[in-house]
């Protein structure tokens, strides 16, 4: 205990260096204007926005990411309130009680309360973190490649299990993604493999970040296009009648929701954890929590506060939530953590749990980070409320041809290869065609990062145990980790028979 | 074309990349090796073969009428929309195309140009400001600062005295 509270201390230290001050600062106020955006959410600005930061030292970058990715999830409630669009997906159940709060003429006190239940939200979820994160780490540390492994099934298996989507679809995509990482050399033999009709661009393989920006970046893009064109342009933007007495007033008003704020917070950072669910299914659960427990569940939808601070301190603690196993096991929690875990790998860090020996300032760096980041969002949202509300004005026209510009250089710059420029345009626009097919794109996000990690697990677990596959059951974490991995997987199917099961039931009563 | 029959095509398309990775795949061993445990092609050989056994089921669930998508007799892409995600996606591979030849600081302001001035109908003032303002913003942070060269094209000559003044 008091071990962790010194190197948090050291932590401290780290953020408190004027050049990773700023960029926390600069990445907060960055992540609410992105999460502001519509169509805009945390993993396209990191996604984006990652080739920038080349500029400085590993922990800076990360420090700046995570502040953007914090102040994305602040920055998403201000949309879903003014527009009745979320900013972001994780802000949609912030729409549900925040947009008739906006109709009713209180957009400010709904703002108010989104952003301070994402800074209760994201400050307990941080300390959460602080303290589950070195014991989970200490765990971690006697990890060989089949717990490695069977952690890494436990993360595709969510997505099968939990995910929602069309089962077929998400194999389909964690699997694409695990292939195109396996393209360039094979590891073991280090011979070329699956040089793709022979364009000698393959050789160097696809780089993680190619894909992200081309389904972030190009394709979010292309599908934002879309739903422009659809809505007309028409801006829905609600009036906002700001002052320091209503505020006051607004924030005397918040100690009645704190049941379900702080509810929201733990439920949220559990969620986080979980490979699939990330901010947005946590959310979702939260707010339909909030209005159970609720002595009014008939305001819910109508613009009860409640509706606006369960789900907002919801996807805050959730985005931390999703940074545990990223630290601890290697495993991103969300598709902006496994955005930055590639960042990671780039920077020359093995993502796992010697992170934490042997790249001690680095980790606790970027916990420290997550205490200011909270802090400057919630300071930042609530001084410069008129100045996001003018932001939204920002025709999509003029931001649109900027993200583009940024999405080409974003894409040339890592490799310095028109290949990778190429592909990324084709990833891009194929992502919009399968994405308008209900495909999910997460699952392949996750799995070409975790691709370069997956495959020497594999492989070395086998070697070791000669070719079969009992390893992966017979030793004490691996085994475990495997069972839920499969059991998950077949959740599915577990479910199509039970449905069966249940409807020939009553036929054969009859 | 209706979103059901975008379905069939995008399945089958995916169904046959998937084959063609199996094939590829193939070029190197994918079994067992004595003392060296499971060939280089095994990784990707069994993960294509899953995206193949996964787009057999996408097609099953179409031919079952099973599901949103495999039931939407919707049109797949709007034509009021397509002119515009067309618009935008062939001016993106104009730019790409041009990168190679004028160079992108000679591709970059005509996509500028056309996104902001023809689609999105703004003054020639505030499109000659932004068309001129993020090339020079790129310059200054990739070319000077991040010291990544961005490819020229033709207009290479044209930089060398603003390298010799920044590199």
């Amino acid at each position: 205990m008091l071990e962790i509270i010194q190197l948090l201390g050291q932590g401290f230290l780290v953020v408190f260096e004027p050049q990773n001050l700023m960029l926390i600062i600069g990445g907060c106020a960055l992540g609410l204007f992105i999460g502001a955006m519509p169509g805009l959410g945390s993993v396209n600005g990191v996604a984006i926005l990652l080739p920038l930061t080349f500029l400085v030292p590993p922990t800076g970058a990360i420090i700046f990411l995570a502040a953007i990715y914090y102040g994305a999830m602040y920055g998403g409630a201000i949309s879903s309130i003014m527009l009745g669009i979320p900013g972001a997906s994780t802000a949609v159940a912030t729409t549900f009680d925040g947009r008739p709060l906006a109709k009713q003429g209180m957009a400010d006190k709904a703002l108010i309360a989104a952003a301070v239940a994402s800074f209760v939200g994201g400050s307990i979820s941080v300390i959460l973190f602080t303290f589950f994160a070195p014991p989970l780490a200490h765990v971690a540390l006697v990890f060989g490649a089949p717990e490695e492994f069977a952690l890494m099934m436990l993360a595709f298996a969510t997505f099968v299990g939990l995910g929602g989507d069309d089962i077929f679809k998400t194999m389909f995509s964690i699997c694409i993604g695990l292939v195109l990482s396996a393209v360039g050399f094979d590891i073991i033999s280090g011979e070329p493999r699956l040089v793709l009709w022979d364009i000698t661009g393959f050789l160097h393989g696809v780089n993680f970040l190619v894909l992200a920006i081309g389904i972030y970046g190009i394709g979010e893009m292309l599908w934002t296009v879309e739903e422009h064109a659809l809505g007309g342009g028409k801006s829905m933007l609600s009036e906002a009648n700001v002052s320091v007495k209503r505020t006051i007033v607004a924030l005397r008003e918040l100690v009645k929701t704190w049941k379900s704020t702080v509810m929201g917070s733990f439920l949220g950072y559990f969620v986080g954890i979980l490979p699939a669910a990330g901010a947005t299914p946590g959310s979702l659960m939260a707010y339909g929590i909030a209005k159970q427990i609720s002595a009014e569940p008939e305001k819910f939808g109508n613009g009860a506060i409640e509706g606006v601070c369960a789900p907002e301190a919801a996807n805050n603690a959730a985005s931390t939530g999703s940074m545990l196993p990223m630290l601890t096991l290697g495993i991103p929690g969300s598709p902006t953590t496994a955005i930055l875990l590639g960042g990671m790998v780039i920077w020359g860090l093995e993502p796992g749990p010697r992170l934490f020996t042997d790249h001690s300032e680095f980790v606790w760096g970027l916990i420290a980070s997550l205490y200011a980041a909270n802090l400057f969002s919630l300071l930042i949202n609530i001084a410069f409320i008129p100045v996001f509300i003018k932001v939204l004005k920002t025709p999509f026209t003029i931001l649109a041809p900027i993200i583009f510009t940024l999405c080409l250089i974003g894409g040339y710059a890592p490799t310095q290869d028109m290949h990778d420029v190429w592909l990324m345009i084709v990833f891009g626009i194929v992502g919009y065609l399968m994405r308008k097919l209900d495909y999910p794109l997460a699952p392949a996000v996750l799995a070409i990062v975790l691709g370069p990690l997956a495959e020497p697990a594999m492989r070395q677990s086998l070697i070791i145990s000669e070719g079969s596959l009992a390893i992966f059951f017979e030793r004490t974490y691996a085994g475990p980790i495997m069972v839920a991995a499969l059991i998950l997987l077949f959740l599915p199917l577990f479910k199509i028979i039970y449905d069966r099961m249940r409807k020939t039931k009553p036929e054969a009563a009859e | 074309m209706t979103v059901r029959t975008a379905e069939l095509l995008m399945a089958i398309m995916m169904g046959a990349f998937s084959i063609y990775l199996m094939v590829k795949s193939y070029e190197l061993p994918i079994g067992w090796i004595e003392d060296e445990g499971p060939g280089g092609g095994a990784w990707p050989f069994w993960l294509a073969t899953i995206m193949l056994v996964s787009c057999g089921g996408i097609l099953s669930n179409w031919f079952r009428k099973k599901g949103r998508i495999a039931q939407s007799t919707r049109t797949y892409i709007e034509s009021h929309v397509l002119g515009d995600v067309a618009a935008v996606a062939g001016s993106l591979i104009v730019t790409v195309a041009l990168f190679s030849f004028i160079g992108i600081y000679g591709a970059l302001p005509l996509f500028l140009v056309f996104y902001i001035r023809y689609l999105g109908k703004h003054s020639w003032l505030l499109t000659s400001v932004l068309a001129v303002m993020i090339p020079v913003v790129i310059f200054y942070f990739f070319e000077i600062t991040l010291k990544i060269i961005l490819p020229k094209g033709i207009t290479e000559p044209l930089f060398l005295p603003l390298y010799k003044i920044f590199l």
